[in-house]
């Protein structure tokens, strides 16, 4: 029999809403150096950051657009159209209560508060360029850990946060660290002191509220030795008629013995370009994972790295991409081995739906003289429509005669047998190709806090239902 | 010399030396200053009544060398790859050898015991032709070097003469090729002929710095089958030279096509290989690569399936040793629907050796009911050795089956650990092993008439290996 071509389309429904702008600050149409100057002074910033955004500035301008071997499709972005900044104000509040109302109704409808008290240690919740809201509980603050905002961070703290900050991600790392190094703002900047343990997960909440708005978080989480945090972050935006531009960086540092997890789970709108970088150190003994699940936007380039600084330090990355109509999903993972008895895993499953198309694109390195390096890379694609693509450029380089490097690929199509079957069992035809790809991705989908994990097959399960007439 | 090879193809054609001087070059040569470099623009070709579309494309060809900018490491089709190897201002377009060496060069061609035919050539020239069975050229078997097919077959030649564009990064060694090349193999097998024996071709390098640029061009037609092993050898292993081979292999509806290439340069000469094969409907393609020689060597095979039954087979094993480089790329193309493609590449890295391999199986959008492996293994044999893996998929149908894997690893502990207590020395054991994993490759040849003499050239990089890890105290 011919397989079943389901039109599926995914739902942000619960994510496409917009308030009208009422914005105090705003840094105006286009990129100059006066725009930066701007942002850094509404910011009040020392000068140092000053520097560092415009040095930033000029790096970005310098900077050629990677289409020779990204997608064409970054031309669209056009840099003059893009607003790159707006706030009401830089501080955000410590209570729902002082949110403006908008904003808080934003949230509400997003479920944010109610998840915090259900089960967060701590959100921030960042609207446009600023977070408005801004909280820990009070024992995770007890411990000592430190959860602010970028600027909050760098300024309060500089003598945590200023040594690490643009170390893991120089700034000319790539075209879009470099402005996300020029006109920065909002993200988490988080410490843990040694030995603590934070039990349960921190949130950050990216929200896009405003029409050809780029926004630009800056997140920088520093894990002391032998301590433990999990991070999330989700992020939505309403569907505008204009592409907007989304372009963060993530930086994790774990020393000795550390252990950071950081999980996304980005739903953007399909007129968002997602284009960020994250990148995690793990020293001696210390273990960066990263979990990360991209459903949303219209591109995706996003490729999670662990360097493994110190011996026996561990990188993962785990990976879901769905990509659905005239979406692509360039997703991946790279993993750096710079000392001896280091292991990484890469983990990575995509769904290409109707014109969707998912690629996974890698970078595993060892550099010579090590021992006992071993990494193991899986990527498994699934195709649903005959429309759809997937693709992977991996690039594994291996110096030396003492490590073990493997990595296989796959691609295949819901097979027509089963479909069949489950119809025959009376499940109708979405149900049935809701059960396969939840079965396809369930392996990964449970190692997701589990309140996401639940979300994520919510939102497989209504694409599935409403794919097939 | 058209004119000469016209009564050549004969059967009976004997192996004495009357026959061989028959063939060797006429024009010794004639400007006795220094050699054209290869930058510079190519003589006219000496043969006669070259059909003017081949004189013009050679010309063509030249500008757009001229033209093309010299590759970059930043494009991907050239990422990892060592550029700064690649001199051409270093080297002269090919002389012709001297009938001495030239008798020499004869002499040391020894391929396989049972063989259907063989040609040799060095430094671009023909020096000897035969064809051992008379029925094949009774069946309408052409076996003639490059510039007879050029004037006597010239519709067939043009149809499928560099036709496919070097599409994986050596567009403009592919023109330097087009404007350099004198001579090659034509090889057409008629309709349901098979050939039971293998062809061999010969290509010497002789004389420091010179080039060379081999073209093989195989046509066989509905039904037909047939085995050619191309060896490139050098006349001394010290010399250095510039090699730039470009074959088309055209596979009939239904025929099987055996295609080896030994490359076995000496280990200073820079050398490119551009392969195109077309897979028509129901046809077989294999090919096999035995990597051993060149300090720099590059290899683009590209494997197109344009009708529904179609397969492909892409085989490659590599042994370096010193600081040589191999850098492979290549593209399994499924253009038409439930067509099959299987790619294994083993590369054993001694010393401070480098290998890059970069493979795509692309599956266009019509191509439903492919089914593609690829699959890339490194046997790192020194902490000084570099293996670059970059397997790729591109899918564009969703009715598919597409695999690949790529490893890179070192010799089992415990597989040493056997060897090495039933009394065999370290390194004849980790030889063993490493033969053990290069076999898997060769054993899938199904022509056994073809494989003695690659584990002879095997056996013989091994020794030269040996030589130079224990040098003689």
């Amino acid at each position: 029999m011919a397989a079943p071509k389901a039109d599926i389309d995914i739902d942000r429904s619960a994510g496409d809403f917009s308030y009208p702008e009422a914005h105090t600050f705003d840094a105006g149409t286009g990129l100059t150096a006066a725009t930066v100057d701007y942002i850094s002074k509404v910011k009040d910033e020392p000068e140092w950051i000053r520097e560092f955004r415009q040095k930033a500035l000029e790096v970005f301008n310098k900077k050629a657009m990677p289409t020779h071997w990204a997608t064409k499709d970054l031309d669209n972005i056009i840099f003059n159209n893009i607003r790159y900044y707006l706030s009401r104000g830089q501080k955000p509040s410590r209570s729902w209560d002082d949110v403006p109302e908008d904003m808080k109704r934003t949230f509400e409808r997003l479920g944010i508060p109610e998840q915090e008290r259900k089960f967060l240690a701590g959100v921030e919740a960042q609207f446009d360029s600023e977070a408005a809201y801004s909280n820990i509980k009070k024992a995770v603050g007890d411990q000592g850990v430190i959860f602010v905002g970028s600027t909050e961070g760098l300024k309060e703290h500089p003598e945590i946060f200023r040594k690490w900050f643009g170390k893991v991600i120089p700034t000319g790392d790539n075209k879009f660290s470099a402005l996300n190094s020029a006109v920065f703002s909002g993200g988490s900047f988080i410490y843990v002191p040694p030995g603590v343990k934070v039990k349960h997960p921190l949130q950050a909440y990216f929200r896009i509220n405003s029409e050809n708005f780029g926004q630009f978080e800056r997140t920088l989480i520093i894990a002391d030795e032998g301590a433990e945090v999990m991070y999330m972050e989700g992020c939505t935006a309403p569907k505008f008629e204009t592409a907007t531009l989304h372009s963060a960086v993530v930086e994790l540092v774990a020393l000795k013995g550390a252990k950071i997890q950081y999980v996304t789970v980005q739903n953007w709108s399909n007129n968002v370009f997602n284009l960020v970088t994250k990148r995690g150190l793990a020293m001696e003994d210390a273990e960066v994972k990263w979990i990360d699940c991209n459903i949303g936007s219209r591109l995706t380039m996003k490729y999670p790295g662990v360097v493994m600084k110190g011996p026996r330090a561990r990188g993962e990355v785990i990976s879901i991409a769905l990509a659905g109509n005239g979406q692509h999903q360039d997703t991946g993972a790279k993993m750096i081995h710079a000392a001896d008895d280091t292991t990484s895993n890469v983990i990575s499953k995509s769904i290409s739906v109707g014109t969707g198309r998912a690629t996974y694109r890698g970078q595993v390195l060892v550099p010579k003289h090590l021992k006992n390096c071993k990494n193991n890379t899986e990527c498994d694609a699934l195709l649903i429509n005959p429309t759809s693509r997937t693709d992977t450029y991996p690039a594994i380089t291996v110096r030396g005669a003492k490590n073990a490097m493997q990595h296989e690929a796959s691609v295949s199509k819901v097979s027509a047998e089963q479909i069949f079957y489950m119809m025959q069992r009376g499940l109708t035809e979405g149900q049935a190709m809701s059960l396969t790809v939840n079965g396809f991705v369930n392996d990964l989908v449970r190692q997701f806090p589990m309140e996401y994990s639940v979300e994520l097959k919510r939102l497989i399960d209504l694409e599935m239902e409403g794919s097939v007439g | 010399m058209s004119e000469q090879t016209d009564t050549l193809l004969t059967a009976d054609y004997a192996d004495t030396a009357e026959a061989r001087d028959a063939t060797r070059i006429a024009d010794e040569p004639t400007d006795v200053g220094l050699p054209r470099g290869l930058l510079n623009p190519p003589d006219a070709p000496s043969g006669q009544g070259l059909p003017d579309w081949f004189l013009t494309s050679r010309a063509q060809a030249w500008q757009s060398f001229e033209a093309l900018e010299m590759p970059a490491r930043t494009e991907q089709a050239w990422r990892f790859a060592s550029l700064g190897k690649i001199k051409l201002q270093a080297y002269h377009a090919p002389l012709p050898v001297a009938g001495e060496v030239a008798d020499r060069l004869i002499e040391r061609s020894v391929g396989n015991t049972t063989v259907a035919g063989k040609m040799v050539f060095a430094n671009d020239a023909l020096l000897d032709r035969r064809l051992f069975s008379p029925e094949l050229a009774a069946q309408g078997v052409i076996w003639k070097p490059l510039e007879a097919a050029v004037v006597e077959h010239a519709d067939l030649f043009r149809k499928h003469f560099m036709v496919q564009e070097a599409v994986l990064g050596s567009q403009k060694f592919a023109a330097l090729h087009r404007a350099h090349v004198r001579t090659g193999t034509f090889l057409y097998v008629p309709k349901n002929v098979e050939i039971a024996l293998p062809l061999e071709v010969f290509h010497w390098l002789s004389g420091e710095a010179g080039s060379s640029f081999p073209h093989t061009l195989i046509i066989a037609e509905a039904g037909s089958k047939v085995t050619l092993v191309d060896y490139f050898e050098s006349d001394r292993s010290e010399e250095t030279g510039f090699a730039c081979a470009v074959n088309d292999l055209i596979i009939g509806p239904g025929a099987k096509l055996t295609y080896v290439c030994a490359q076995n340069w000496g280990e200073k000469v820079v050398s490119f290989q551009i392969n195109s094969t077309t897979v028509e409907r129901d046809a077989a393609a294999m090919s096999l690569h035995l990597n051993l020689g060149a300090s720099y060597a590059r290899l683009e095979s590209l494997s197109r399936l344009v009708g529904a039954g179609g397969r492909s087979d892409m085989l490659a094993a590599t042994v370096t040793q010193g600081d040589q480089e191999f850098d492979q790329r290549t593209l399994q193309d499924h253009v038409q629907p439930h067509t099959t493609s299987d790619l294994l590449y083993k590369n054993s890295l001694s010393d401070t050796a480098k290998t890059v391999f970069a493979g795509l199986i692309r599956v266009q959008p019509e191509a439903q009911h492919t089914d593609a492996y690829q699959k890339v293994r490194n046997l790192m044999l020194s902490d000084d050795a570099e293996a670059n893996s970059m397997p790729g998929l591109e899918i564009l149908a969703d009715e598919v089956r597409c695999t690949h894997g790529a490893t890179s690893g070192h010799v089992d502990d415990e597989e040493l650990f056997y060897l090495l207590s039933r009394g065999i020395s370290h390194k004849a054991a980790q030889e063993l092993i490493v033969h053990g994993f290069l076999n898997e490759v060769l054993e899938r040849l199904p022509d056994a008439h073809a494989t003695p003499k690659l584990g002879a050239l095997l056996a013989e990089k091994f020794a030269r290996m040996k030589r130079q890890q224990s040098p003689a105290a």
